[in-house]
């Protein structure tokens, strides 16, 4: 009997320079830093206050941060296979074998979608959406905290596919007979299934956490109408998540099953249906695309508001337009496959439904626009990622119109044209609506904002490089190209690859900028700091607290009386030349940190590894220890901590000095 | 301006030990028309009305979403058993396999198990220790009995030769069922956590809460089965 499963040092691709490189950098550099840690005595730190902790503020940038490192991650992958696919033309074979590139492109969707876009995003929700709706946490603050770290979990056991063993070489979605185990025997699919199943679970954690806070949890007076727009974004990508995500549990489950007991859910043989599979997957999959981007549109909504000193233009018909493409999302999944063989009538309701969507979104450009119409802009780079947006987002939805109608998808399906669509909407939709939320609100989060001049430079660089990569993309794919080619035959589509690889440096300069962009802040934090927590002259409740804000958020809930929650506070105290009277403070009970997340993750990623290689024993050692974490859990006694009233009276007392000190000076007086 | 302290979502009345009669009592800002007169915004109208919902509203609200994503998941696997309970391979279908005598018997345990499961939170509300553990016991029994059944009826099928690689047809009655009588499983789990809880601990609000949420739980899993029931066995046994 084999103790270790399928698992034996054959494992470890030893032959293989490219992974073991790129793994043994990434391996040192994280042993490195953890080295570091651990000589200055941050350890401690780190686990008292991020690692167990259940401060939505904490996990939300504990998401964002893993998003970054992943986004990198996947970044690479990308500069691999540009450059692979720029080298290898006319009969030049490149430097990554096709066994090798297949993994590539399959690790980048998947670790883009899944382990950049979804932690950034889910992040910054984490972060604001609590602030915004003017409450101390989320419902569940310790399950907020397991969300995470499964998601980490998950995000581990696609990066170990580096070292041991290999990844999915079926794409970004596995669509069976190919992925089934008669035409994929390897463990790069398990690698896949567990990750994502894992993770899943931690998604789908967050997303029945971020409904009960949203519905059940809001400040005295935040009625539904009078909550910020990417509050209401942000229920509307929870909302998809609670309906999509067991979707994909169970079509995994179903792979899962058919590659570890033999059944035949999508085999060939037997009955089994693979294009079942296709359906199933997009029934989740598309909403996915709505989980993505509502939220980002919701940040580009508080951005375009706050940049341009006037209310959102059309507040209610944003709302519409919201829930609109939340419910429509999943009316249109067939379009991702219209030339799977269903008739025409299927294929035309699919293909009406999806350009019907676009009506949503249309309305939302408009109401963007509209509220730049007579507004004084200022064109800080939050604004500039959401104009570049705007622009950008259009093309990319344009394409999608075109694509959505089944004649020509017929001849564009699975082309270039297709792979820079959906590029072009998720970067300039998902990944700038990231960036913008991470430039709008990273001074609340750390007290400091963001350096001006270097954010400017990622975005113009980054945006360039977009244009410069993907616009020749389209061109190829009109022209016949088909996606996932490892190296090119035809040499009229050599001078679009070579573009493309140049459009990837100058998109690869721009993630230096940004990454100098933070260095820089940091040290120049003393200059940049935010002494009043309202950088931006906001509009919403999460500029009225300190920057960072405590632990508590609020020193008192406030009390709110209509639309736009602080800037009618803020307004009043300017009209009264003087901030509202000292409320009385009380002492707050908040939640204490828990290492219940850390540790089953812990376990869960032992039981997800040892799945993967069929080590069984291994399997029943996680499940026991995870189950057991959330047992010794349920049985703590004390689960909150009293922060005084006089330490609520300190930090209040604090904010209200800066804030008075702020306008004092503006008016010329002396503080 | 009207503040309010103390954590959010917890009001006093779910920390007093007069326990469930006075949690029954907190009142949930949200809930749909509870204010007839207000405002045409849900009722907020910006006197400090509204705020978080108690800790029990909230468990209990969270919980409901679970499930709901819970009888989502469960949808794809009757989506899936619709597509293929036709594709039969040949092999055999569910008129062949299935004993609905012993599916009756199963119906009637888990149905009985969620009265029990019912009787056993009225007498937490009595604080009756005694009682709770003997409803639970009987609970955790019924579904002892059903989850048995299955596996029977499924070592049976093994045995015939109509395992879960047989078809296509058979891979999906596996799955959707086996899923349920994976939930039953885990749900027996839960039930004995929650029976050493409640022995040790009492009916603090916390368990009390927790109990609430086992409750729901275990009535899903008869909608469930209600739904398996009539679509794979009863439907299956007249094809």
């Amino acid at each position: 009997m084999n103790w270790f499963g399928k698992l034996d040092w054959s494992a470890v691709p030893l032959d293989q320079p490219i992974p073991l490189m790129a793994s043994s950098v990434t391996g040192g550099g994280i042993v490195a830093v953890l080295f570091y840690a651990w000589r200055r005595g941050w350890w401690p730190y780190l686990w008292r206050e991020w690692i167990t902790s259940v401060d939505h503020k904490r996990i939300g940038v504990m998401y964002i941060l893993l998003a970054l490192v992943m986004l990198l991650r996947g970044f690479a992958d990308a500069i691999m296979m540009r450059s692979q696919q720029s080298l290898a033309t006319h009969g030049a074979l490149g430097y990554l074998p096709p066994e090798h590139y297949n993994q590539i492109f399959s690790a980048h969707g998947t670790i883009m979608i899944f382990f950049g876009a979804m932690p950034f995003i889910i992040g910054l929700m984490n972060y604001i959406v609590p602030l915004q709706l003017g409450v101390r946490d989320v419902a569940f603050p310790t399950l907020n905290s397991v969300g995470f770290w499964l998601t980490a979990s998950g995000a581990l056991l696609v990066n170990i596919s580096l070292v041991v063993g290999e990844f999915a070489r079926t794409g970004w979605l596995p669509y069976p007979p190919l992925s089934e185990l008669a035409y994929s025997p390897g463990v790069g699919v398990d690698y896949y299934l567990w990750a994502l199943q894992i993770a899943g679970v931690g998604t789908l954690i967050t997303g029945i956490n971020l409904v009960t806070t949203i519905l059940k949890m809001r400040a005295p007076g935040m009625s539904y109408m009078r909550m910020s727009m990417f509050c209401w974004t942000s229920m509307a990508s929870s909302l998809l998540i609670v309906a999509a995500f067991p979707i994909l549990t169970a079509t995994l489950a179903m792979l899962t099953l058919d590659r570890y007991a033999g059944f035949h859910f999508f085999t060939n043989e037997a009955g089994g249906n693979p294009m079942m599979f296709v359906n199933l997957i997009w029934a989740w999959g598309h909403p996915e695309v709505y989980i993505l981007v509502l939220p980002a549109f919701g940040i580009f909504s508080e951005i375009f508001s706050t940049f341009s000193r006037k209310p959102l233009f059309g507040y209610r018909s944003m709302v519409m337009a919201t829930m609109f493409i939340c419910i429509v999302s999943f009316f249109v999944w067939a379009h991702h496959f219209f030339t799977m063989g269903a008739d025409a009538d299927v294929n035309g309701f699919f293909g009406i439904a999806t350009s019907i969507i676009a009506v949503g979104t249309g309305v939302k450009v408009y109401n963007w626009i509209f509220t730049m119409y007579g507004g004084r802009v200022h064109f800080q780079v939050p604004m500039l990622w959401a104009l570049g947006f705007v622009v950008t987002f259009v093309i990319g939805g344009m394409t999608g119109v075109l694509l959505a109608v089944p004649p020509a998808d017929f001849v564009l399906h699975n082309s270039m044209f297709l792979v820079a669509h959906f590029h072009n909407v998720i970067i300039g939709g998902v990944l700038f609506g990231a960036f913008a939320g991470y430039e709008y609100w990273f001074p609340k989060a750390f007290g400091f904002r963001l350096h001006e001049g270097w954010g400017k430079a990622a975005f113009w660089l980054t945006i360039t490089g977009f244009f410069v990569t993907f616009m020749p993309l389209y061109a190829a794919g009109l022209e016949g190209m088909t996606r996932r080619l490892q190296h090119i035959d035809n040499p009229a589509w050599d001078k679009w690859v070579m573009l493309a690889g140049l459009g990837t440096i100058i998109i690869a300069l721009g993630a230096v900028s940004q990454i100098v962009q933070l260095v820089v802040s940091i040290r120049m934090r003393d200059q940049l700091r935010d002494v009043t927590g309202d950088p931006w002259d906001g509009r919403s409740l999460e500029w009225v607290t300190p920057s960072p804000p405590p632990s508590f958020n609020f020193p008192v809930l406030h009390d709110v009386h209509g639309e736009e929650a602080y800037w009618s506070i803020k307004q009043a105290a300017i009209a009264q030349q003087r901030l509202p009277d000292e409320p009385d403070y009380e002492s707050i009970e908040m939640p204490r940190n828990s290492s219940t997340g850390f540790v089953t993750a812990f376990f869960t990623s032992f039981m997800g590894f040892a799945l993967i290689w069929h080590i069984w024993w291994m399997v029943a050692l996680g499940f026991v220890g995870a189950y057991a974490t959330f047992a010794v859990f349920a049985w703590r006694d004390h689960d909150k901590y009293e922060v005084p009233a006089e330490e609520v009276a300190r930090v209040d007392r604090a904010r209200r000095a800066a804030r008075n000190a702020e306008w004092l000076a503006a008016q010329g007086k002396p503080a | 301006m009207a503040g309010r302290a103390g954590e959010a979502g917890v009001s006093s009345a779910a920390t007093t030990p007069s326990g469930i009669s006075a949690a029954n009592r907190q009142r949930d800002p949200y809930r749909i028309g509870h204010d007839r007169h207000a405002h045409r915004d849900g009722g907020a109208r910006g006197h400090g009305e509204g705020g978080p919902a108690p800790k029990r509203v909230i468990v209990g609200f969270g919980f409901w979403i679970f499930l709901l994503s819970d009888i989502v998941m469960f949808a794809g696997f009757f989506a899936a058993y619709a597509v293929l309970a036709g594709s039969t391979a040949g092999g055999p279908s569910g008129r062949d396999l299935f004993d609905l005598q012993r599916v009756a018997i199963q119906t009637g345990c888990l149905l009985a198990s969620s009265f029990t499961c019912g009787l056993s939170y009225v007498a937490a509300t009595r604080r009756n220790q005694l009682q709770v553990q003997l409803w639970l016991l009987v609970t955790g029994l019924l579904g002892l009995a059903f989850v048995t059944l299955e596996l029977i009826e499924f070592v049976e099928m093994m045995m015939q030769g109509a395992g879960p690689d047989r078809s296509a047809f058979l891979s999906a009655f596996f799955a959707l069922v086996g899923c349920h009588g994976l939930h039953v499983t885990l749900g027996g789990l839960w039930l004995l956590t929650m029976m050493a809880q409640i022995w040790v601990k009492g009916f603090r609000p916390r368990i009390m809460r927790r109990f609430l949420c086992f409750n729901l739980f275990w009535h899903a899993l008869d909608i469930i089965w209600v739904a398996l029931f009539t679509i794979v066995y009863l439907l299956g046994a007249g094809m």
